[in-house]
């Protein structure tokens, strides 16, 4: 049997060495921070989440809508949980367009919980002709969108810095070392104490980054605690009953013969 | 195949029966006699089995949210991930549960592969496996078009496009396929309706596949006909149904460290960015079940020609009774064979691999030579080494494992007790 092993490691062993020294050059690897969301018991910071919100509202959301999110979504469970009141209140400070009311005529009144996250253009077009030709994308699902997911778009809101020697870049692009071929359209976004945060954290381009990220970790998989919480639960249903299983199957198929 | 008259105790069972031999059949499951040397690779069947009805239950309730229209596709999944209760779970049961399928089904189909289970006089079973296996990739790339992402949209183009290779009616059936001039809404549509009509087909195949299975029984490790009822069966109940329900289990395990713990690792990020027909993305790739197909369809220059080539790769394998000449079954007797059939497995692995990269240079080298490889194992390899191998000896029941062995004690004694049970 070892020789069978043998032609079929060493089969497999050459492609892989053939095609890793082959490849094409590895784009630079990504920053390292702790997530609190990964592992089996992963779970947001919820006071990160709290923060992060506040960096999407008073940067991000100039140019890049959260169309899937909608503002009670910021009071629910597992997420940022703000106090349905301050839901409330954040919801009251945007303006959105209803009707049309009992005389035919549309409306602006506040935002309420039922309502989405309100978008910063009308359209794709406006967005593209305020940035440039560059379509900001919607944030709600980015984080899952990107190869990389959290650790890339952190990587890519701290890895902005002066082109290297012979990189030209035309007006309004800017260069980026995690940004698929480096050039990017959005300038950097995030610099030290570009805000202040309600709590007091101080706002280093990090700690923004940080924030703002697992702030949209959570806006794509808003069940992510309830995902790991259940998970936990049904893996070990599982482990102790297979267990059980295994010693039943034991007994059965002890009638017939001593091993299965 | 248990032959014997089968009357059920009580009166009204008995009336029943006689119009509806329902109870005949649960009897018939029941006292299935089943090689007794099984071993786990062949508990895949019954996990195959709990992967459709997985399939078919979850999408039930999924098809009861989502929206088959090109505009609202992609926020209807949204919506179902974030606003229906435990729509999450469904959903990454559902596309997680499609890889789990194929994984499944590639360990059952490999496993058929070693043992020589598609030889005479399981044929038709094997066939119905093929039929099966097709159904379920054209199900799962349909299935993977429905949350209208850019690989969804996209991969959608370039399997369409492959009919366009057909010669002289190509574009026609094309533009047929499409509902119009591009992959578009009336291709969605579509899409959805066959995506919830072929898990049924599948259905009706396996009722097929497990009938023609009872028909001759199970081959088995050891790959020689035996007896059954004999002592080297059991009753499929309880022995087989308690074995199954354990392996079922590890299975399951497995399933939800991924749907619960990286239910996205097996899918593409680029799938949750909403489709659009004006940005193509970089790489086109199919999911990973589908890579080594794809690895043939482009190691091949001609369109039309590696259109070919990658179904030729699948049917083939309708052939392989005929073309496998060997009269042993098992490859445990078949000592030059055993070898080629690792090499099969990692060729298969390699295409996988290099389908997954993109087409050219070494990767392109690579997916030629491994192509030639795999039909050359069907067609050279194969048929010749039916002729010219020398196996080693059968044994005469799998209760004596060699011929002319000592007899074993142990299992002998286990005999008689197993004799007083079914007593």
């Amino acid at each position: 049997m070892s020789k069978l092993k043998n032609i079929f490691l060493t089969l497999i062993f050459s492609v892989s060495v053939l095609t890793t020294s082959y490849s094409a050059e590895k784009p630079p690897p990504f920053l390292e921070t702790k997530w609190t969301f990964k592992g089996l018991f992963g779970k947001f910071d919820r006071a990160s989440l709290q923060r992060g919100y506040q960096v999407y509202t008073e940067v991000c959301a100039s140019c890049h809508s959260m169309k899937y999110l909608t503002y009670r979504n910021l009071a629910e469970k597992g997420g940022p949980e703000f106090s349905e009141a301050e839901a409330k209140a954040i919801a009251a400070s945007f303006e959105v367009t209803d009707g049309p009311d009992s005389t035919g005529e549309m409306f602006v009144r506040p935002a309420k919980l039922s309502d989405k996250f309100v978008m910063p253009y009308a359209n794709e077009q406006e967005a593209k002709a305020a940035n440039g030709g560059a379509y900001p994308p919607d944030m709600s699902v980015l984080v899952k969108a990107r190869k990389g997911g959290a650790d890339y778009i952190y990587s890519l809101l701290l890895g902005y810095s002066e082109p290297p020697e012979g990189v030209e870049l035309d007006d309004g692009v800017y260069y980026n070392k995690y940004m698929y071929g480096n050039k990017i359209k959005m300038p950097a976004p995030l610099s030290d104490d570009l805000i202040e945060y309600t709590d007091g954290t101080k706002a280093t381009a990090e700690q923004m980054s940080k924030d703002v990220t697992n702030f949209l970790m959570w806006s794509a998989e808003p069940h992510l605690e309830q995902r790991h919480k259940t998970g936990f639960r049904v893996i070990a249903y599982l482990i102790i009953l297979t267990v059980l299983v295994y010693f039943t199957m034991k007994k059965i198929w002890s009638r017939v013969e001593p091993k299965v | 195949m248990s032959d014997h008259e089968y009357t059920p105790s009580s009166k009204f069972g008995k009336w029943f029966n006689d119009r509806l031999p329902l109870l005949t059949l649960a009897n018939h499951l029941t006292d299935y006699p089943t090689p007794k040397n099984l071993n786990y690779w062949w508990t895949f069947g019954g996990i195959l089995t709990f992967c459709l009805i997985t399939q078919i239950v979850t999408g039930l309730v999924l098809a009861m949210h989502y929206i088959a229209h090109a505009d609202m596709a992609f926020s209807s999944v949204e919506h179902i991930m974030r606003d229906v209760n435990y729509g999450w779970l469904l959903r990454y049961v559902h596309a997680n549960g499609a890889s789990m399928f194929f994984l499944a089904v590639y360990i059952h189909i490999f496993r058929s592969l070693f043992y020589g289970s598609y030889k005479s006089p399981r044929e038709i079973i094997w066939i119905l496996g093929i039929i099966i296996y097709l159904l379920m990739m054209a199900a799962a790339f349909m299935g993977y078009v429905l949350p209208w992402g850019q690989m969804s949209f996209w991969g959608a183009t370039v399997i369409t496009n492959l009919f366009s290779a057909i010669p002289l009616v190509g574009e026609s059936i094309t533009t047929w396929l499409w509902g119009g001039y591009s992959v578009d809404n009336p291709t969605l549509t579509r899409f959805f309706t066959l995506h919830y009509l072929i898990p049924f087909l599948i259905l009706g195949l396996v009722v097929l596949h497990i009938w023609a299975l009872h028909v001759p029984g199970n081959n088995n490790p050891v790959g020689i006909d035996i007896k059954k009822p004999s002592k080297d069966t059991v009753p499929f109940h309880p022995y087989i149904v308690i074995k199954d329900a354990f392996a079922l289990l590890m299975f399951c395990i497995v399933f939800a460290l991924f749907v619960f713990y990286q239910p996205n690792i097996l899918g593409h990020a680029d799938n949750y960015i909403e489709a659009d027909p004006l940005v193509t993305p970089a790489h086109i790739v199919p999911e990973w079940y589908l890579l080594p197909f794809y690895a043939i369809l482009r190691s091949v220059p001609d369109k039309l020609m590696g259109v070919v080539a990658m179904l030729s790769a699948i049917l083939i394998l309708a052939a392989l009774p005929w073309l496998d000449t060997s009269k042993v079954r098992s490859a445990v007797f078949r000592p030059l064979f055993r070898q080629f059939y690792w090499i099969l497995v990692a060729d298969v692995l390699i295409l996988g691999y290099v389908g997954a990269m993109p087409a050219e240079g070494l990767y392109l080298l690579i997916a030629r030579v491994a192509t030639a490889y795999y039909f050359a194992h069907f067609l050279i390899i194969l048929p010749v080494l039916g002729w010219k191998e020398k196996t080693t000896p059968l044994p005469l029941s799998i209760t004596e494992p060699v011929l002319g062995g000592s007899p074993n004690f142990a299992v002998a004694k286990s005999d008689e007790k197993l004799e007083k049970t079914i007593k």
